[in-house]
């Protein structure tokens, strides 16, 4: 096994894993906050695939400029979720509210069966064939871009939770849900404020991820796998936790499908979930409880 | 039992004196379509109470419960075909593998405390592992299948599960009456009570002197050695095993619908949820073939929006309301027990 | 003639720096009823849960019976013979306030059948069987701290750990609770360790009273004692007497 080819598909799975970790962010953020376990994040994250496909055939919209407002309608979109559907049910059992989003998820993806049809589809942008060299390595322009505009997108919620009014306010629901109402804090509102920045993400994600990968309506629920398997490797409430735990699961499922086989890909990454539930539950750069 | 039935309304004994007669005659006076949709909401009634155990009586909730299916299947048809062994003794061998592998579950989750959410996503994730795993194992066909020799429809071979239609719905039948009285008796009991409290609250319970890890075991145990029979069933019914099929996520989903719908921790619950589902999802089906549509996911799309409305708007779901209605209530307790 | 039931010995525990319990040294004889008080924060509720096996002692011994019982787990605590409520009610609101009670009385009669009718004994006792096929969730609040108390002493311990069972209560409830348990410590020789802020209860029920304040014991002995005590009116200054 050639090295450079090693090192080549080691690099690739990195900057996928970005654009995971960016996916998984948003179900961090959802997840960390307001405690809802969104089933329904691979779909979505798939229809904004099919967002973006969309958006190109139509109107030759680059990704990278459709993810604007698709990221916007996404937010909206999450915004509504949450606030029409899910606040309503916040004092349930918890696994009401789960099997409440579980339903979502499902009628999302049969839906995008219907409207699309099980073929793949995927956006011929010009560029998708180029790519960087750097000595022996070989990098896709699209998988460089693409990670770069998902660092950048995490980096942008980063300083929005750390200096603005409402990330605090957020963060402060986090931590205390209680201490936050007394102290006056609409707590429903930042709930859906934030599902609507987490649902942002995942919306920006899609619309990336598309040009790695094709898009099937079926890919919804490994990808919410994947997103907290992430989530829970890399930590849960830690954003930087997010985009470890995606690299980490970009790498070793580049790998496996290297020395393996490409469909043993996703048993590592569940074995890693097993391992990290079991031996550090927090995840990487968690908090322990 | 002679004061289970003192305390049960006349009203439902006559119901379920009635039901039962319709039940055991249907295979005389319906045509094979109907039987096979008969055969279809017993297998996921049958199913539907083997999950509940978990999740209905001790509150914990699997995801990944087609593992104990696709184990049970695929145990008991390798048995048969690579070994000849009839599957009234591959059972053993498949109800055996699928309480290990819940036992293994079980334990990785509740030593280390891992409950709620996390625990579904780790049922979950055993799951598609298992999955993949199949992909890869020739032995038992891989992602190609895994195919039984299908043999003769006239000669009913009961142990050996090979004959008529009529013949797989008194098994699935009789299966899905034993695990209604299975679970019924099972709520009267020490164990019972014990689950209860663990759903209700794990830490009350403790004070009160229960060990809610042994419990929990016995539960996840009891609901993995059940399902495995759907699955053995299943291998021998329809005659051929494919992984993808068979541990698939949305196999998960069917199985937790029926008691969702109907009411998690009733006992009529995943019945009236299995018998609902089926007939309405079929009726779906037949009336979009009438005009000719044939759109993959419509079903899917259904059965999401029924989870959605129950859960909404009926969230003890449709049984216990229903059966208010119909003043079918069971009044419970009194002075002499 | 008293036995020391339960021994608790320089007890300490803290959390994340801060000392909630620090060497905590109380006994309680067999047959008597022991209050603890102190103000909000003052560390008694965690000297319950780690006598209950909720939390396990950083230092120091818990002896029940002669026997060291610190960091068992809950039930075992219970097996061992000690019941316990909790400060807020945790009744099991999916079922009957009967099958509460069952549930409870399971632990030393493994069949149904009479487990089910040392239930009824002790909702008859506790004034709930007239609401025996209730669902716990349709219970008012003196009710639930009823079928609590209820269903830790279905469990037939030795002793009964009850934690702020009277707050909430009006003062008509609140002695008719007193009456209860002075009935079962007298007729049934059940001992009581009591968390308690209703000084009228405390001053009914309890023989002795030990005094704890940031985490730390500051006085015990009789009530009359206690209550004239210059550390404890100290710290109880501004606080709700008799």
């Amino acid at each position: 096994m050639p090295l450079e080819l090693v090192a080549n598909v080691t690099l690739a799975g990195l900057l996928t894993g970005l654009v995971y970790g960016l996916m998984a962010l948003g179900l961090s953020v959802i997840f960390g906050v307001v405690r809802v376990v969104n089933f329904a994040h691979g779909e979505m994250m798939t229809i904004a695939m099919y967002a973006a496909v969309v958006l190109f055939a139509a109107f030759r919209l680059d990704p990278f400029v459709a993810l604007i407002p698709v990221a916007a309608a996404f937010f909206v979109f999450g915004y509504a979720l949450q606030a029409g559907l899910i606040n309503p049910f916040i004092t349930r059992p918890e696994h009401t509210q789960f099997m409440l989003v579980l339903a979502v998820a499902i009628i999302m993806v049969n839906a995008l069966l219907m409207a699309f049809g099980p073929d793949a589809r995927n956006v011929p942008v010009d560029y998708a064939l180029e790519s960087f060299s750097i000595g022996p390595l070989l990098l896709d322009t699209v998988r460089v871009y693409a990670a770069l505009a998902a660092v950048a997108i995490a980096g942008g919620l980063f300083l929005f939770f750390k200096f603005t009014p409402s990330g605090r306010a957020i963060r402060a629901c986090a931590d205390n849900y209680l201490g936050a109402k007394v102290v006056g804090l609409n707590v429903k509102k930042y709930y859906a404020l934030t599902f609507g920045l987490g649902s942002a993400c995942v919306g920006a994600a899609g619309c990336l991820m598309v040009l790695l990968v094709d898009v099937t309506p079926l890919l919804g629920p490994g990808y919410t796998l994947l997103a907290f398997i992430i989530v829970i490797v890399g930590g849960l409430g830690s954003m930087p936790g997010a985009l470890l735990g995606g690299v980490l699961i970009g790498i070793s499922e580049a790998l496996a499908g290297l020395f393996f086989s490409p469909s043993a890909k996703s048993m590592f990454s569940f074995a890693l979930l097993i391992l990290v539930l079991l031996f550090r539950p927090q995840g990487l750069l968690g908090k322990r409880p | 039992m002679k004061a289970l039935l003192a305390a049960t309304p006349k009203r439902a004994l006559f119901l379920m004196a009635v039901l039962a007669g319709v039940l055991l005659a249907l295979p005389a006076f319906a045509n094979a379509y109907i039987l096979s949709v008969a055969i279809l909401i017993l297998y996921f009634a049958y199913l539907g109470q083997a999950w509940n155990v978990m999740m209905g009586f001790c509150g914990q909730l699997s995801l990944g419960h087609s593992l104990y299916v696709g184990i049970g299947a695929y145990v008991s048809a390798a048995l048969f075909v690579h070994f000849g062994i009839a599957p009234w003794i591959g059972i053993w061998a498949s109800i055996l593998a699928c309480m290990a592998a819940g036992a293994a579950i079980g334990v990785l989750a509740f030593r280390f405390g891992i409950g709620g959410v996390y625990f579904a996503l780790l049922t979950i994730a055993f799951a598609e592992f298992t999955r993949i795993g199949f992909d890869h194992l020739d032995w038992v066909g891989g992602s190609g299948g895994f195919f039984l020799p299908v043999a003769q429809r006239e000669i009913n071979d009961v142990l050996a599960l090979r004959g008529s239609p009529a013949m797989f719905y008194y098994v699935m039948l009789a299966l899905t009456v034993a695990a209604f009285a299975f679970c019924t008796w099972l709520l009267r009991t020490r164990i019972g009570y014990y689950w209860q409290a663990i759903r209700e609250d794990p830490d009350a319970a403790q004070a009160l002197g229960i060990n809610t890890f042994r419990y929990k075991m016995l539960a996840v145990i009891i609901s993995a050695g059940m399902s495995s029979l759907s699955g053995v069933f299943f291998a021998f019914y329809y005659n051929n095993l494919f992984p993808e099929q068979i541990f698939n996520m949305s196999r998960s989903i069917e199985i937790i619908l029926g008691p969702i719908i109907g009411g998690t921790g009733t006992l009529f619950g995943p019945i009236l949820g299995a018998v609902v589902l089926t007939v309405l999802a079929d009726g779906i089906t037949e009336l979009m073939a009438a005009f000719g549509w044939e759109i993959p996911g419509v079903k899917q799309v259904f059965y999401g929006t029924c989870m959605l409305v129950v859960i909404v708007f009926l969230p003890n779901g449709i049984w216990p309301t229903l059966a208010r209605r119909l003043g079918l209530e069971r009044r419970e307790g009194g002075p002499h027990g | 003639m008293a036995e020391t039931l339960l021994s608790v010995r320089s007890v300490s525990k803290s959390f994340r720096g801060l000392r909630a319990a620090a060497e905590v040294s109380f006994d309680v004889e067999e047959g008597h009823v022991v209050a603890l008080i102190g103000p909000n924060g003052a560390g008694k509720t965690t000297c319950f849960n780690m006598i209950a096996g909720a939390l396990a002692p950083d230092a120091g011994e818990i002896r029940f019976a002669g026997r060291r019982i610190d960091g068992m787990r809950p039930d075992q605590v219970c097996l061992a013979g000690i019941g316990r409520t909790f400060q807020l009610v945790k009744p099991f609101a999916g079922l009957s306030v009967l099958d509460n009670v069952i549930v409870g009385a399971l632990r030393r009669n493994s069949h149904v059948g009479v487990a089910r009718r040392k239930a009824h004994a002790v909702l008859e006792r506790l004034g709930l069987e007239g609401k025996r096929d209730q669902p716990a969730s349709a219970l008012t609040l003196p009710d639930r701290k009823r079928l609590e108390v209820a269903r830790a002493i279905a469990t037939e311990p030795r002793l009964l750990l009850l934690d702020e069972v009277m707050a909430g209560l009006r003062p008509t409830e609140t002695d008719r609770m007193v009456a209860v348990f002075r009935r079962l410590n007298e007729e049934h020789g059940l001992t009581i360790l009591l968390i308690e802020h209703v000084m009228r209860a405390v001053m009914a029920l309890s023989r002795e009273i030990h005094v704890l304040h940031h985490g730390e014991l500051i006085a015990s002995g009789s009530p009359d004692d206690v209550v004239r005590h210059p550390a404890v009116l100290d710290c109880y200054l501004g606080e709700e007497a008799v």
